[in-house]
């Protein structure tokens, strides 16, 4: 992954366009969208109408110095929490340019029907020009100019530049694998491709969009998050305002620049200057792990989901079965039998046919294969081999299929082998019989590979409290075999596309929240079914369709890292609200004391924290506001770290964390500031 | 151990015991299951609903609830209002008082109606006998309906899909007559042996060893006294409350109405942890409430049995405690103890002046009803805490990574929304009261001088006790305040008002679309909302968001009151 390598959270040109990005953010049309953020301003302005009013000649509001300060503060508050914002958008945009690169304007050879000259012309027109349903052609050395699918041909393809993986895949007409992504190259052979997006409507141009913020909708998450938000800001507005009638009462004159630290203190500045970064960085992190989404929603349901479907091929498996074993019949010799199964694969290039080889530890020179018939493997046969010249006839194949040449023959199919092949499978095995002019010398046992490591990220699953479910063509024995080695909590053996359907539509009745990951058309119900679809870049339009997100590297196992995306999303949120409420508590005993130290001067005894004077306490309160917002960009855009611990443990842990030590935090903060700060006032 | 603190820890653990299995036959009512007293009430009962037309199985959604709920109030109040208007001339009035003005009946109905109890007169000379009757009869059924609300909230809260939550008219006529009622009688009982009165007769007279005669009141006080506490009303049928020695003879009395004051808000966190098989998830809601009475009851009763510093500056023994406004026969621990009780459950009976604690107890009380959901009014209490629940688990759901759900249903903007309108309508109706007193106060004081019996910080603890009272429907007052007057009453009315039904809507609401919401199966991913940490968690957001906005304008009155006298 070429692409991802660059992880520096400030990269110095992102910062000097965030630092932009700034001040412009703080036009009042744009900052109403964040309401906390938003009064912080309407108090920014009114601390500058103050000093003007001190400048023209006001004695009551306290030294020109000190009201100053605040303002600057407070302006600064404002500039921090519009930074994170504009660096979170910056770090999506950059990454959002180097994939637009890829999708520069390309030369594209398009065909057009009725022609200059004669039907089916080709001509070369700048790849902007294409419009879905053009067709297109590509031979080796091309770049692709648009996402499509191909409509004749089979070419090999270097899709390193949208995937950062190198080894060239191939993609050919029909079937599941015929999609091809604009920017990606051809390295031999020539496609004809069919058009299926306008240009700006690909799954990349939307991800883009989404990045960089401008199309960016509030997840529901965040609405209901906000309106808490703004809701604390409202009571917060009601403590301030109503201390003015307090103070008259106690005769306790109270400043304007006092009741305005107060109230941007209380208010949850921290959560509120970060909310839309955490947003951003959530599909951003998204983007980086070579996942693009439709929306941000599909991020945060992630998080939520209750039950992956997950292929095993691929997923829980290494694609491939691999020979494991040699059984021959009771009267067969040892070696004479791998000798035999050896020559019937000489000629099979499927990784099966290639293990059996490999695990016979022969080498194809070994044999004089001079005048043999290979016999190649066809569905209907379903079996494959190889005729020598000396007339023997070895094949191998299914169970039934052997059977069937066995029978048809006349002979009788060996009890002994019928309940080897019975054995394998109830292992998860699958077992290849071979026959030699129609008898049965032995089977040959094929296992599934479970992937290295994935039993463990299951238990990590299972402790997300993430059920998965394996779906497989495999028989039920089979299945069940793989599904208890690998760990996953349940299978749908022998399935077909409907039954995923069924199963998906069973789960969400169950008030569950499903996700699946597919690449073929036929995925493309149970991918809309789906509360999270995840389609691979490789699979047909009409799965990406269908899905609402993409998974560029076509890595079946991504559903893990997005759910943990999606935890991480939501996670930060939560754990930076509660860092924010939990600040207010050293901040009231910072500032309430300061407010009325003057007048009722037996309140010194709330000043736990031993600040200087109610000018220091007041403005280290707010400095500490301000500097905070910038400490925690980190923890914004990387988002908490997910822990799978179970959610008990979590919350505990967090709630120490950030509960906690947003109550404990702020004491020694402010408090250190004070020591600063009172140098001075 | 101090036998005095000895009486307190009794009082509390008797409280939990009786509550215990006072829940459980709650759940039983609520959930329609026979109980013993079936047999006698269940005719009444029926006779109740086949003349009222109501058909008790017509299973009602949350709207038809509050339909129901604000309609059968609204009748109340205009009733309520005719007779207190028109007690003068009524019968059953012995002793010839005078009916209400406008306002002090609308402050007065309002004040019954709402559970609040709130009171700008003196029983003794201000209401008939008729008139207390009825306020009697406001005392059951603001009890009963806050805990039929409480029951639909309840049935809300179970593990499935409905819009359908039972019906209103049961649920109400059950609270009382299966609940309160009987509940009453025993109390009652009690009471008339201990010497309560209990007559329709006029003013006694005696002739005192000084040779003066001497008028005593009386009436139907210990019925009356039974329900005002254990409907967590409050409202007493002599001026000085449970203070009176009729209405609270001597410390075993005394113990018996404590009791009575925590006894059904306590129950109703069990009933609802057998009606929504949960039972664990009550002991945490319990526990968290608990601690924090627990955490308000030892400094007030410390502060009480120590004494006033300034006192003991003058060289005067307070071997007893702050006795100032208490009664001898309860003394200082006793007094504490009820005045946290009577404040954080909104019931609002007293049996000291709550205005002669010491500064720091009476910021304890103040909080007591600031936050009013530590046990909180019958019924409603729990509503209170309901949404502080809510807003604890939507924090805490993101904190683990999930969309917040709350027994499994989903939390989303709706139902957020909602709850922080009711989480800060409390802060609102109080410290806008008080705000806007202040306002008048400060800048005319020789207009308003008689508001206040006292200037400066403890002026403004009068002032600031009042509107927690009213908002928190408790009733109590700082005696030093003068509130029988057009201003005290209307605004009082207005804020009961509000801080009655606006926090009765807001969780029956949310509750009630909640229920409509599909169930979601708990997994290990799930928040689990039974566990110490999630209390913790809610204790937390009680106390940040509800308290301590409340820590400026305290400051201002006890705080600076207390460190003044040091």
């Amino acid at each position: 992954m070429k692409r991802n390598t660059n992880n520096r959270l400030f990269e110095p040109s992102l910062v000097r366009d965030s630092l932009k990005q700034s001040f412009v953010k703080l036009h009042p049309a744009i900052l109403i969208h964040n309401p906390v953020m938003f009064t912080v301003e309407l108090g920014t302005v009114v601390m500058l109408f103050v000093c003007i009013w001190i400048m023209v000649g006001e004695k009551s509001q306290g030294s020109l110095v000190y009201n100053m300060v605040v303002f600057l503060i407070l302006l600064i508050t404002l500039l921090f929490a519009n930074f994170a914002e504009a660096i979170a958008e910056a770090r999506g945009k950059a990454q959002a340019d180097s994939l637009r690169k890829t999708r520069e304007d390309t030369p594209a050879k398009k065909i057009f029907a009725v022609g200059d000259i004669y039907v089916n012309e080709v001509k070369l027109v700048p790849s902007s020009q294409l419009r879905k349903g053009d067709l297109f052609i590509c031979e080796a050395g091309d770049i692709i100019p648009m996402d499509g699918e191909i409509v004749e041909g089979l070419a090999t393809i270097d899709e390193s530049a949208i995937t950062g993986e190198s080894a060239p895949v191939i993609r050919e007409s029909g079937g599941d694998k015929s999609s091809v992504t604009g920017g990606t190259k051809v390295l031999s052979d020539r496609i004809k491709v069919k058009v299926t997006t306008e240009p700006g409507e690909s799954f990349l141009d939307k991800m883009i969009a989404l990045v960089e913020g401008a199309s960016r909708q509030k997840t529901p998450n965040e609405i209901a998050l906000t309106i808490l938000l703004a809701g604390f800001t409202i009571i917060f507005v009601i403590v301030c305002v109503t201390l003015k009638p307090f103070g008259d009462f106690a005769n306790t004159p109270i400043t304007i620049a006092a009741f305005i630290s107060l109230f941007v203190c209380l208010i949850p500045t921290t959560i509120g200057g970060l909310l839309s970064a955490i947003g951003i960085a959530g599909m951003d992190r998204a983007l980086r792990a070579n996942v693009i989404t439709k929306s941000g929603k599909a991020v945060e349901t992630a998080g939520d989901l209750d039950t992956l479907l997950l292929d095993k091929t691929g997923t829980i498996t290494i694609g491939n079965r691999k020979a494991t074993h040699f059984w021959p019949v009771k009267n067969m010799d040892e070696k004479n039998f791998i000798e035999a199964c050896a020559l019937a694969s000489l000629a099979d290039e499927t990784p099966e046919g290639k293990s059996i080889i490999e695990l016979s530890g022969l080498t194809t020179n070994s044999f004089s294969t001079n005048g043999a018939k290979f016999i190649e493997f066809t569905a209907e046969t379903r079996s494959s081999g190889i005729d020598l010249p000396n007339g023997l006839k070895i094949r191998k194949g299914a169970y039934d299929s052997i059977r069937n040449i066995i029978t048809k023959s006349g002979n009788i199919f060996p009890e002994e082998t019928a309940v080897r092949v019975k054995q394998i499978s109830s292992n998860g095995g699958t077992p290849l019989v071979v026959s030699q002019n129609a008898q049965v010398i032995g089977v040959i046992e094929l296992q599934d590979i479970i992937k290295p490591g994935i039993y463990e990220r299951f238990e990590r699953l299972r402790k997300m409290g993430v059920k998965t479910v394996m779906v497989t063509g495999d028989n039920p024995l089979t299945a069940k075999y793989i599904a208890e080695k690998a760990g996953v909590d349940d299978f749908i053996a022998e399935a077909k596309p409907e039954d995923k359907m069924n199963y998906i539509k069973k789960e969400q009745q169950g008030g569950k929240l499903v996700a699946m990951m597919g690449d073929g058309t036929n995925d493309a119900p149970a991918l809309a079914q789906a509360d999270v679809g995840v389609a691979m870049n490789s699979g047909t339009q009409a799965a990406k369709e269908a899905g609402n997100m993409v998974d560029l590297d076509n890595d079946p196992t991504k559903l893990i890292e997005i759910v943990e995306i999606g935890k991480q999303l939501l996670m930060t949120r939560g754990t930076l609200t509660t860092f924010s409420i939990a600040n207010d508590v050293a901040k009231y005993f910072a500032i309430v004391p300061a407010l009325f130290i003057a007048s009722i001067p037996a309140l010194k005894a709330l000043n736990i924290m031993h600040l200087h004077s109610p000018e220091s306490a007041i403005l280290s309160a707010v400095i500490f506001n301000a500097i905070i917002i910038p400490l925690l960009i980190p923890l914004a855009l990387r988002g908490v770290a997910y822990k799978p611990i179970g959610a008990s443990a979590l919350l505990r842990r967090n709630l120490l964390i950030y509960g906690f030590g947003g109550i404990l935090l702020p004491f020694l903060g402010i408090k250190m500031i004070d020591l600063l700060v009172s140098l001075w006032f | 151990m101090n036998t005095e603190i000895a009486g307190i820890v009794l009082m509390l653990v008797a409280t939990i015991l009786l509550a215990i299995p006072l829940g459980n036959y709650i759940a039983k009512v609520y959930q329609n299951k026979t109980t013993w007293l079936d047999f006698i009430l269940n005719p009444i009962d029926k006779l109740f609903f086949r003349i009222s037309g109501i058909k008790p199985e017509r299973e009602m959604t949350w709207q038809q609830h509050l339909l129901a709920l604000l309609t059968i109030n609204f009748v109340w109040f205009l009733f309520s209002m005719l007779v207190l208007m028109n007690m003068g001339w009524l019968p059953l009035n012995p002793d010839s008082n005078p009916s209400m003005t406008a306002s002090l009946a609308f402050n007065t109905s309002v004040s019954f109606i709402s559970n609040t109890n709130i009171q700008h007169y003196s029983g003794e000379t201000a209401v008939s006998y008729l008139g207390q009757l009825v306020l009697m009869l406001f005392q059951f059924i603001s009890a009963g309906a806050g805990m039929a609300v409480c029951a639909v909230v309840f049935n809300a809260m179970k593990e499935r899909t409905t819009d359908k939550l039972g019906n209103f008219y049961n649920y109400f006529v059950k609270s009382c007559t299966r609940v309160l009622l009987p509940l009453s009688v025993v109390v009652a009982i009690i009471l008339l042996f201990a010497g309560t009165p209990m007559t329709f007769k006029g003013k006694d007279q005696f002739i005192s060893m000084q040779g003066d005669t001497v008028n005593v009141s009386r009436g139907p006080v210990a019925a009356m006294v039974a329900i005002k506490q254990l409907g967590t009303n409050g409202g007493g049928f002599f001026g000085a409350n449970s203070s009176h020695p009729f209405e609270n003879p001597n410390y075993f009395t005394n113990i018996i109405e404590n009791i009575s004051i925590l006894l059904i808000p306590i129950a109703m966190v069990f009933a609802m942890g057998t009606i929504i098989k949960r039972r664990k998830f009550a002991w945490i809601v319990f526990g968290v409430m608990t601690a924090g009475f627990i955490i308000f009851v030892v400094p007030s009763v410390y502060m009480e049995m120590k004494g006033n510093p300034a006192i003991s500056r003058l060289g005067i023994s307070q071997n007893r405690g702050n006795m100032e406004g208490k009664e001898i026969r309860f003394g200082s621990a006793a007094s504490g103890y009820w005045g946290i009780s009577t404040t954080v459950t909104s019931n609002g009976s007293v049996n000291a002046m709550h205005d002669s604690f010491m500064p720091l107890t009476g910021m304890f009380t103040m909080l007591g009803m600031m936050i009013n959901s530590f046990y909180g009014g019958v019924g409603v209490g729990f509503l209170n805490f309901y949404v502080f629940m809510i807003i604890s688990v939507f924090i805490s759901g993101l904190m683990v990574g999930r969309t917040p759900e709350f027994l499994g249903k989903k939390i989303e903007a709706k139902e957020m929304k909602i709850a922080t309108i009711i989480a800060l309508l409390h802060t609102l109706l109080i410290l806008s009261g008080t705000a806007l007193a202040s306002h008048l106060y400060a800048h005319n004081p020789q207009a308003y001088a008689t508001w206040l019996n006292n200037p400066g910080y403890h002026g403004f603890s009068e002032m600031l006790y009042e509107y927690s009272s009213a908002s928190a429907n408790n009733g109590s007052e700082f005696a030093g305040l003068s509130a029988n007057t057009n201003f005290w009453n209307i605004t009082g009315g207005l804020i009961m008002l509000l801080s009655r039904f606006l926090p009765i809507i807001g969780p029956v609401a949310i509750a009630g679309i909640l229920a409509k919401k599909k169930y979601v199966p708990e997994s290990a991913g799930t928040l689990k909302t039974d566990t110490v940490t999630f209390g913790i968690m809610i204790f937390a957001v009680i106390m940040i968001v509800a308290a301590l906005s409340f820590f400026p304008a305290l400051s201002l009155g006890p705080i600076s009151e207390h460190f003044s006298l040091n």
